[in-house]
């Protein structure tokens, strides 16, 4: 039998409400953890999984408390230690890494002397042996020479690196358990794949045994051999991670699985209803109860208790898993989408280049922008009515600039914007009159920063019908409420502030204020990725939807491929403000690929065990795209040479009408994919 | 799509949001008591010239430095005039002048400070210099210098108290605007194409205003402060009107024997900045804002 490394038993953490009521996010948790394997805990936000993992190394976050149960570690019970006990611990025994590593590097230290600090603290080295050691693990982590990345600060390395370099800091105590919080979120396609695969390197060559906290099931499926899935603070479905992601028994995995969008399957995924209750207002039944396809009148005044099923070894809490057994594998069902755009063209971007670069006082007085090595440069691309082109590209490849051009927030420093076949974009806001400002509307990543705290539902959709519309009074109501019917929300939001919904249910609101101006056209920039997953899905479909009731254009930029994948028609592919390959997504998605999008589609992480990301290039991160020659040049493994330096690589269209920027002839690149 | 029912909150009247600051306010013994100093103050500010038992300037030499009694409750100073008459008019002189002071001080300091954290650049970087270097200097001896140049009439006073005081307010103003212009509703605002006044009105100030009006709760308890001092200096109202800080000044050589005539007005004085601050820090709780300022006693 395997060594136990870690016992959760019956742990309820909660806190107290306002009024005095004592509320649990965590209800009666039982697990184990064993020697040598790895957890994945995966959950929506607020499901309680980051407060699961801090409990497991003895801390319970500042206004909660633990109301029972234990969390045992080495036969002592970490929740009841003294924290001198548990500073022995920590690190030592248990190490921890949060999701963003940069802000837990203290900035004005070298990245040597914080690995050595952490040394000290946590093994009992002289210092030749520290040193020793700095260069072991920093090799180990797989970070480029060693020596000079140790005398380098934070800030000197890119998002990956100081996550390595937090992994690193990590294994100095060479610890028994290691806790991962969202490790990879927040990092690019590619750079979050080689984390990943450096994890699992560590889980085999150390035997350390890992609990990976996260909300991506595809990262999940990656790295665990046994998954935990929480939902409203328990333990919902718990076994063999193949198992689970194959054929999950709990109707919540099955609606979560079918709610991500897939890499090889075009069309959106169904969207699972409704969202996770808060914490608290359950009452009785089953907390799933209101999104439940499998429900009946049991669920609904009994809760399930976890269930163990030995022939499965899997742990569940739904009175109906047998009929999902039946159900077993994940439909694939896909609501397949209707392709509407016509041939009318609606923008046209040509040869567009936008610059950041501080302006001389000579370029200003002139109102000219001087800058021979723009972020964004030679955007040529031609957008149809009704059509949905996706923008895709790592951090930092131009395609929240490029839309802000568009919108006007940003002057253009070369090129042409053109609306509708005549009308000139490529001014800023000030030199549009309201119908250009009107036509085009955004809707932004996080719902959060994009609504007025201040603002009921109400006035913020009131506001494009007042300023472009002029409504008033009865009409205004009207039409607002009208508005929030398509979004598929109530009439009772109106009264509502933004603190009071839900992510979804804001991101549903600033749809609504988009489509509030009658737009032809809405640009989106991430608009999903700071949703749960089956949230997310709700918001894609809605998107589809009130685009074939109104013939919208969207232009949707992410940095998810399969999102993209479910919901556009065209893509284009970016690398450091240059386009790379625009084509039909169809078409895009297959081989023969630039060798930039074969990178990002290699690296995209599929809720799948069987399905592997390729790792085809360095996860470098370059500060400014090359002077002269193709923009991945930095990071391509199949360049041929100085050509790729010196010449801008000329367009080459495939059979499909696929285009691809690349002095690698199609035929070639073929071979070399297939 | 099922309803969740948890959030009952309303949109509420500006009233109702009012009484239920006060509530809140008030369900913490440190804001009850200030609140309710703050509000006797108030109170008798508005009643005092009616109930006042005596002329304030009645002088009457063979009164002098009475000691407490049931026709003189506060006794009387060294010109025999009734302190409780003095103290209660003195209170009504503080509140009125200083108000309007903090009033004048949100304003400009409110404006500027928003203004400067919109336009950002090259304009808020001097604007922001100069407000430094006012803050550098002493402001006791620009206000002496204004007094001295201009009088020490209340319509001298009340500008130039709010103008030393809205520099504080600037910066938090400005400091309040940085963080919400970075946000996208305003992005959102711009994109759409509305007016500066209107992403002024609509989208930054009720995000800002609730920090301006806690620093000017504060400004105000520090403003008091200041004007008694000037008062006391000697460079506040003139006599005969009543005024705390001139009746700590005039008394306390005499405190020794006549210890009533200085007690009453450092009562009246520490009562209400206490009270104002214990108000400020309250109303700061109660919006949900960390205060960090230090009270100025
Ligand atoms: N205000 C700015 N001033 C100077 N440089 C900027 C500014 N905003 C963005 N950049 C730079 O321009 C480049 C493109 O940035 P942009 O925000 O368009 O990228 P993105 O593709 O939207 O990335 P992400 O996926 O992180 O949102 C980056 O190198 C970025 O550092
Ligand atoms: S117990 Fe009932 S409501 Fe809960 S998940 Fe199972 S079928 Fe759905
Ligand atoms: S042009 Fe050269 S560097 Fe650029 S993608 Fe093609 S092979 Fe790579
Ligand atoms: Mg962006």
């Amino acid at each position: 039998m395997t060594d136990i490394i870690q016992k959760v038993k019956n742990l309820s953490i909660g806190f107290r409400s306002k009024k005095g009521e004592e509320i649990l996010i965590l209800k009666n948790i039982t697990t184990n953890i064993k020697k040598g394997e790895t957890v994945g805990i995966v959950g929506e936000s607020g499901s309680g999984k980051s407060t699961l993992a801090l409990a497991m190394m003895g801390y319970v976050k500042h206004g909660l408390y633990t109301v029972g149960g234990e969390c045992e570690f080495n036969s002592s019970n970490l929740l009841k230690m003294k924290s001198k006990e548990l500073e022995k611990i920590r690190g030592r025994k248990i190490a921890m890494i949060p999701q963003n590593a940069g802000q837990a590097l203290t900035p004005n230290l070298k990245i040597g002397y914080q690995i050595d600090e952490a040394l000290q603290l946590h093994s009992d080295l002289n210092e030749k042996e520290r040193e020793k050691k700095i260069s072991e693990l920093l090799n180990k982590v797989r970070l480029p020479s060693p020596e000079t990345i140790a005398l380098r600060y934070p800030h000197e390395l890119s998002g990956g690196q100081q996550q390595r370099v937090a992994v690193a800091m990590a294994l100095a105590g060479t610890p028994d358990l290691l806790l991962l919080d969202e490790p990879t979120t927040g990092l690019d396609v590619t750079t979050q794949a080689h984390v990943l695969e450096l994890l699992n390197f560590i889980a085999k060559d150390t035997g350390t045994s890992m609990v990976y906290v996260s909300h991506d099931l595809g990262a999940i499926a990656q790295v665990s051999d046994r998954i935990i899935v929480m939902y409203s603070g328990e333990i919902v479905l718990e076994g063999p991670s193949r198992d689970i992601l194959k054929r999950p028994i709990h109707p919540y995995t099955h609606g979560l699985l079918k709610s991500i969008p897939k890499l090889s399957l075009a069309g959106l995924p169904e969207s699972m209803p409704g969202s996770q209750p808060q914490p608290g207002t359950i009452q009785s039944g089953c907390s799933f109860f209101d999104r439940c396809n499998f429900s009946d009148e049991n669920c609904k005044n009994n809760s399930p208790k976890l269930e163990f099923l030995e022939d499965l070894n899997t742990s569940v809490r739904c009175f109906n898993h047998e009929k999902l057994v039946k159900e077993s594998r994940v439909s694939q069902t896909v609501n397949k989408i209707k392709n509407k755009s016509q041939d009318k063209e609606i923008l046209n971007l040509s040869e567009v280049s936008i610059s950041y670069a501080k302006q001389k006082l000579l370029d200003q007085i002139f109102n000219r922008i001087s800058d021979n090595n723009p972020t964004v440069k030679d955007i040529n691309i031609n957008i149809k009515k009704g059509e949905t082109i996706a923008l895709v590209g790592e951090s930092g490849s131009g395609k929240s600039t490029i839309l802000k051009s568009i919108a006007g927030l940003l002057r253009t420093k070369d090129g042409l914007i053109r609306f509708d076949e005549n009308r000139n974009l490529s001014s800023d806001l000030k030199e549009r009159d309201p119908n250009d400002l009107r036509i085009i509307q955004l809707i932004f990543q996080n719902p959060d920063e994009s609504l007025n705290p201040n603002h009921t539902v109400e006035e913020i959709i009131a506001q494009p019908l007042k300023l472009y519309f002029g409504l008033k009074g009865e009409e205004l109501k009207k039409n607002i409420i009208d508005l929030l019917q398509k979004v598929r929300l109530g009439e009772f939001y109106t009264s509502r502030y933004p603190r009071q919904l839900s992510g979804g249910e804001k991101q549903r609101v600033a749809v609504a204020r988009a489509f509030a101006a009658k737009p032809d056209i809405i640009l989106c920039d991430e608009v999903t990725s700071a949703l749960d997953v089956s949230v997310q899905a709700a918001v894609l479909n809605l998107l589809q939807q009130l685009k074939e009731d109104f013939g919208t254009t969207y232009i949707f930029v992410s940095h998810d491929l399969a999102v993209v994948r479910s919901i556009s028609d065209r893509v284009a592919v970016l690398y450091q403000g240059r386009l790379c390959e625009v084509g039909p997504s169809n078409d895009v998605y297959k081989f023969p690929s630039h060798p930039y999008t074969e990178v990002l589609l290699g690296a995209v992480l599929e809720p799948d065990p069987d399905i592997k990301p390729k790792l085809v290039a360095e996860d470098i991160v370059e500060e400014r795209p090359p002077e002269k020659g193709c923009s991945f040049q930095g990071r391509c493994s199949r360049i041929v040479g100085d050509i790729c330096k010196k010449e801008v690589p000329p367009w080459q269209l495939t059979d499909s009408g696929n285009a691809i920027r690349c002095h690698i002839p199609i035929k070639e690149l073929q071979k070399e994919q297939f | 799509m099922k309803v969740d029912n948890i959030y009952k909150e309303e949109k509420k009247s500006a009233f109702a949001k009012l009484s239920e600051i006060i509530i809140t306010m008030a369900s913490r013994p440190s804001g009850l008591i200030g609140l309710s100093i703050l509000v006797f103050h108030i109170i008798l500010a508005f009643i005092s010239p009616y109930i006042a038992p005596h002329d304030f300037k009645a002088i009457d030499p063979t009164l002098m430095l009475q000691a407490p009694s049931a026709e003189y409750w506060f006794g009387t100073d060294d010109l025999g005039r009734d302190v409780f008459t003095r103290t209660i008019l003195g209170g009504r002189t503080a509140l009125t002048i200083t108000f309007f002071g903090s009033l004048i001080a949100l304003l400009w300091g409110g404006l500027l400070g928003i203004f400067c954290g919109l336009v950002g650049g090259k304009i808020d970087d001097v604007v922001m210099r100069i407000v430094d270097a006012f803050l550098s200097i002493p402001w006791i001896l620009a206000m002496l210098l204004i007094v001295s140049l201009l009088g020490t009439s209340t319509e001298v006073l009340i500008p130039a108290l709010g103008f030393f005081y809205g520099k504080g307010i600037v910066r938090v103003a400005r400091a309040a605007t940085h963080d919400v212009i970075a946000k996208d509703f305003i992005v959102s605002a711009r994109a759409r194409g509305h007016s500066n006044f209107s992403i002024i009105w609509n989208e930054i100030i009720p995000n800002v205003r609730d920090a301006i009006l806690v620093e000017g709760a504060m400004r105000w308890s520090w403003m008091l402060l200041g004007f008694s001092s000037l008062s006391f200096l000697g460079f506040g109202v003139s006599p005969p009107t009543p005024d705390w800080g001139l009746m700590i000044s005039n008394a306390r050589g005499l405190m020794s024997f006549a210890y009533w005539a200085v007690i009453a007005p450092i009562v009246g004085l520490s009562s209400l900045i206490i009270g104002i601050n214990l108000t400020a820090d309250a109303f700061a709780k109660a919006l949900g804002i960390d205060r960090s300022t230090k009270a100025p006693v």
